[in-house]
């Protein structure tokens, strides 16, 4: 039984060591090639949905990681390189959306259900303080309900 | 205001109802292009049937174009070259080839034994014009009008469904732009 459970794990963990693309680019030093791998983690593959070009088989997504080298190579800064990309294949590349006008919700969300969430515990706060501790849990007319309805229950069922 | 508050999850229901079923029948692998209302990108590639022959953008002025990008490794597009044919035969609307990615022997022998349908075709054998036409799937069909400019991409085959539906109202609408 410990073996099967072996390896099934070491198959599972094959898959993670493999899902990284080998491609055989030279970098100048590590800051470069960290720069790079950066750069295609954070670019999406036109094809494939949800995955980023560093993971994407498809010819595509090495087609834009060759861009990316190249243009690295040829000194463009990040900017650009996203830039020339989304100019051909669409906003649908970036992962990290620009801050606009129409991506305005989709980074402003969390702050307003955050913001929400705030207001609706400090109105909870501020109902129970203005109350007091020492408030009375009935009103006068809640409690007139109430003996009401112990006064009937007793005549129903007497002890 | 108490009531009100009731019927808040009613609300939250009905605006998350609204948003998913605006979702419903949407395909999410087909993109709008990134080159709508710009120019057809700049390339020299050669001619498909003609090696010595260059082609450039300028192959796209003076009429309302169909760009439509190809290679025989693609079975879609096999799928849809009869359609193609159709379009460019009875229909008579100029189409040109854009061979993706493929090689000159194998493209020729398709043409030469499926008909060709195409005004001209532009040979990309690395894709680079494609590339800068955010190309990501073969078949995929630009309507690029009279001055050069993109201004509708379909992904997927074309036929007559297609064409009537989506790609003839296109066309007539740039017609219209002049």
């Amino acid at each position: 039984m410990i073996r099967i459970v072996f390896v099934a794990l070491a198959v599972l963990l094959s898959g993670l060591a493999a899902a990284e693309v080998a491609d055989v680019y030279n970098f100048e030093d590590r800051a470069q090639e960290q720069r790079y791998q950066n750069l295609i983690s954070e670019l999406r593959c036109p094809k494939c949905q949800n995955q980023n070009i560093a993971d994407s088989n498809a010819p595509i997504s090495k087609d834009m990681r060759d861009v990316v080298y190249r243009m690295m190579k040829d000194g463009a800064s990040n900017e650009e390189i996203v830039d020339s990309l989304v100019g051909r294949f669409g906003e649908f590349v970036r992962y990290k959306p620009e801050f606009e006008s129409r991506t305005f919700l989709l980074w402003a969300t969390p702050a307003i259900a955050v913001f929400g969430g705030l207001l609706v515990v400090a109105g909870v706060v501020i109902r129970s303080r203005r109350a007091g501790p020492d408030a009375p849990a009935l009103s006068e007319e809640e409690k007139a309900r109430v003996d009401k309805m112990l006064a009937a229950q007793k005549r129903d069922r007497p002890s | 205001m108490k009531r009100f508050l009731l019927f808040l999850p009613l609300l939250v229901a009905v605006v998350i109802g609204i948003v998913l079923f605006a979702g419903i029948g949407k395909d999410p692998t087909k993109l709008e292009s990134a080159l709508i209302g710009k120019p057809v990108p700049e390339f020299s590639l050669r001619d498909l049937h003609n090696p010595d022959a260059m082609l450039d953008q300028g192959l796209f002025r003076g009429q309302v174009n169909l760009l439509n990008v190809w290679g025989t490794w693609c079975p879609a597009c096999r799928d849809e070259h009869d359609d193609l044919m159709w379009l460019a035969m009875e229909k008579g609307v100029p189409i040109i080839g854009l061979n993706y990615k493929d090689n000159r022997e194998d493209a020729l022998v398709w043409l030469d034994r499926l008909g060709d349908p195409y005004r001209k075709t532009i040979y990309d054998p690395k894709g680079t014009l494609g590339f800068d036409l955010g190309v990501y799937g073969a078949p995929e069909t630009f309507v690029i009008d009279a001055g050069g400019v993109v201004r509708y991409r379909h992904v997927g085959v074309v036929n007559e469904n297609v064409w009537e539906q989506t790609l003839l109202p296109v066309i007539n609408e740039v017609r219209e732009d002049g």
